[in-house]
């Protein structure tokens, strides 16, 4: 972890007034301070610890130890960033810190299944054929908002944690890589199976559009 | 002649720009006469486009966080 560069004061000039206005308060330790901050960004770092972990109990436990940890570092809080984005950062990290602790889930479906079949000959078994307007004019319903998020969660988890860190939290290959303790080439192998397994769980309910 | 399994297996590589120039090649004059992977990249390309805006939404509208998990993290802080 690198120093608080002596810029840091400086840094925090940049956060809109309010968000500076409530730093300090977070630091002179006011009690009413640190339950708004909860109160404001904990329901979007839960949102985020159940996508990872599932277990409702576990994603809770990780907001509260997302919380605990922020308020450690507030000092090193440099304010380059929003101070959401900034516990968005750490809920993830808690998160990915439950998943390495907690006990192994019962045995689940290795997300095979969920891969392309193809024939001796090279061909697609079950020949893909386009989605009604792509999907995207039935993004704009909400059951279909629900059937994407259901069918991340339906991910088997290695492939759920990889897709999570990539394409929803933008991390890159070699960060996801050392996140996860995985070579990149391994991050990049199962992030191609996430994709498809994804795109599997939607076929059904999109090939002939909602 | 790339075959649709291969297609797919380098599908990742080749929406990111990753393919060699050669293998590039390969790829498109596979895509010209396979409908049918047109149609798998196309719909690979949109479910992670929907899994984003799927998220995206769901942090516009975040969950209530539950009134015991806040009293809970304020006895912690008390407690350390
Ligand atoms: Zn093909």
């Amino acid at each position: 972890m690198s120093q608080v560069p002596p810029e840091a004061d400086l840094a925090t000039q940049d956060l809109p007034s309010d968000e500076r206005a409530m730093l300090e308060r977070l630091r002179a330790g006011d009690a009413a301070a640190f339950e708004q901050l909860v109160r404001d960004h904990g329901g979007r770092m839960l949102s985020v610890t159940r996508r990872f972990l599932g277990s409702e109990e576990d994603a809770q436990d990780a907001v509260q130890e997302a919380f605990l940890s922020a308020f450690k570092a507030l000092d090193r809080f440099e304010g380059q960033s929003r101070l959401g984005t900034w516990l968005h950062r750490i809920a993830v990290n808690a998160a990915l810190m439950k998943l390495r602790t907690r006990k192994s889930r019962p045995a689940e479906h290795s997300g095979d299944e969920l891969l392309p079949k193809f024939l001796d000959d090279g061909h697609q078994a079950t020949p893909a054929s386009e989605w009604r307007d792509g999907g995207l004019a039935a993004l704009e319903k909400a059951e279909t908002k629900e059937l994407v998020r259901r069918s991340i969660d339906a991910l088997p988890e290695s492939y759920r944690i990889v897709l999570l860190l990539r394409d929803i939290e933008e991390r890159d290959t070699d960060e996801t890589a050392k996140l996860l303790g995985m070579t990149s080439n391994a991050v990049k192998t199962r992030l191609h199976r996430a994709r498809q397994a994804l795109r599997a769980l939607l076929d059904p309910h999109l090939r002939g559009g909602l | 002649m790339l075959s649709c399994r291969e297609l797919v297996e380098f599908l990742m590589d080749y929406c990111d720009g990753e393919l060699p120039p050669e293998q590039r090649e390969y790829f498109e004059k596979h895509l010209a006469c396979c409908p049918p992977c047109v149609a798998y990249m196309k719909t690979y390309q949109q479910a992670i486009c929907l899994g984003k805006s799927a998220c995206k939404d769901e942090e516009q509208k975040p969950p209530k966080m539950p009134e015991e998990l806040v009293r809970a993290i304020m006895a912690a802080r008390q407690a350390k």
